[in-house]
């Protein structure tokens, strides 16, 4: 794995809570270790829940960013 | 008669007669203790300090003191929603010495208890005590300089609450008042109220052998539901170690709705609370659990009361599990 490309993005716009946490759970399955998903979330939970996923689950929580339209982006590296 | 039931109050709590005062709410004894504080010092300075995990009642408090020229600052918790001398140390660091700091006894979302009279000790600072959970069940901490409790929560009437301002303490009203005599009481206190508060007081005190009974009771109770939702997978129970309220008991599972799980154990007859977003007319999720650092999706919170059996303690354990599976299963997490 020396090329990973660019984060995958996970577009969970409008989704209320627990929606993005269950579509991230989703989505890392389908991605290699190393690998990032940035999830796209409006969601205010969001910005607490997608750490405390990360925790809870073993992953790392890789930063925070923010959309063109102004909507947090949450990096998640999957670890294991 | 009112005398009288500030005598019992104050015997009750360990305070002089002269230091009770009673209130029509919970929350306006917290707006007068903290405010007044901050009034009195408003010489010294203009700095609030608060806990990030006060009950709304306080934050709110803080805003108004900013809307009104002051400054009102948060002090960050550990992952059991306790704070510690040291946090205040660095807040004081970064941002001056406070003229008042908010100090809750209790936290009554997760159950913490914090360290007040630590805190106390290790500021110059007067502390304002929001003392509303923990009143009744357990001893006042010491160290405050004002402090507030509502009386039904001690099992008194709703609509009396109790405010605590040392002799010691410079406190000044921070509303308008009125010509009265007592510049802490808002117009004429509710008697029967007042009464019927130090009456329900006077009976817990009574009860004292009844009282550390009960607490073990609801410790055991609430830890053998820890027990079960630890049992869970992908669970997050919030149990601070030590120092905690007997009765409450907070959880967060993985991938469940709030709302759908309190609604699903309203079912089967079981009434609990939520720090969810979903179960919050803001749709922001609980400021405790956030500051924690906590799962605030699928939260629940169960307080045990004098009435709740073993029994059904034992029921809710049963079936939560089932109820957990069941919920995600239906929102297609995946195993």
């Amino acid at each position: 794995m020396t090329h990973l490309g660019p984060p995958r993005e996970l577009d969970c716009r409008g989704m209320p809570c627990p929606r993005p946490i269950i579509e991230l759970a989703k989505a890392i399955e389908e991605v290699e270790p190393g690998s990032t998903i940035a999830v796209v979330a409006d969601d205010p939970a969001a910005r607490v829940d997608v750490q405390a996923w990360c925790r809870m689950r073993g992953q790392r929580y890789a930063g925070l960013q923010t959309a063109a339209d102004g909507v947090p982006v949450y990096l998640v590296t999957r670890i294991s | 008669m009112l005398d009288n039931a500030r005598s019992v109050v104050a015997e009750c709590l360990g305070v002089g007669r002269d230091e009770v005062t009673f209130t029509p709410s919970g929350t306006h004894a917290v707006h007068l203790g903290l405010l007044g504080l901050l009034a009195g010092r408003a010489r010294q300075g203009d700095l609030l300090l608060a806990s990030a995990v006060e009950h709304s009642a306080v934050l709110h408090g803080g805003v108004w003191h900013t809307h009104r020229g002051g400054r009102f600052e948060t002090v960050p918790v550990d992952r059991h929603g306790r704070v510690s001398p040291a946090s205040f140390g660095e807040a004081t660091a970064e941002h001056g010495e406070p003229a008042v700091v908010a100090v809750q006894s209790a936290n009554p979302e997760v159950g913490a208890l914090q360290p007040v009279a630590d805190v106390a000790g290790s500021l110059e600072s007067p502390v304002f005590m929001d003392a509303c959970a923990s009143t009744g069940r357990l001893p006042l901490p010491y160290g405050w300089a004002a402090a507030a409790a509502s009386a039904h929560k001690w099992g008194g009437p709703a609509g009396v609450g109790v405010l605590l301002v040392r002799r010691s303490a410079r406190w000044r009203n921070p509303f308008p008042g009125d010509e009265r005599v007592d510049e802490r009481a808002c117009g004429f206190e509710n008697v029967p109220g007042a009464l019927a508060a130090a009456a329900a007081l006077r009976a817990s005190l009574e009860e004292q052998d009844g009282t550390l009974q009960l607490a073990a009771a609801h410790t055991t109770m609430t830890s053998l539901l820890a027990e079960t939702v630890r049992s869970i997978p992908d669970t997050e129970v919030f149990l601070a170690p030590d120092d905690r309220l007997p009765h409450v008991l907070a959880f967060s599972c993985l991938y469940v709705h709030g709302e759908a799980l309190v609604n699903a154990l309203d079912e089967l007859g079981f009434a609990v609370a939520s720090g969810s977003a979903c179960t919050a007319s803001s749709l922001e999720p609980s400021h405790v659990l956030a500051a924690m650092g906590a799962l605030t999706h699928g939260n629940v919170r169960v307080s045990v009361g004098r009435d709740t059996l073993a029994v059904d303690v034992r029921r809710l354990a049963d079936v939560l599990p089932g109820v957990v599976a069941r919920l995600r299963e239906s929102s297609g997490v995946p195993r």
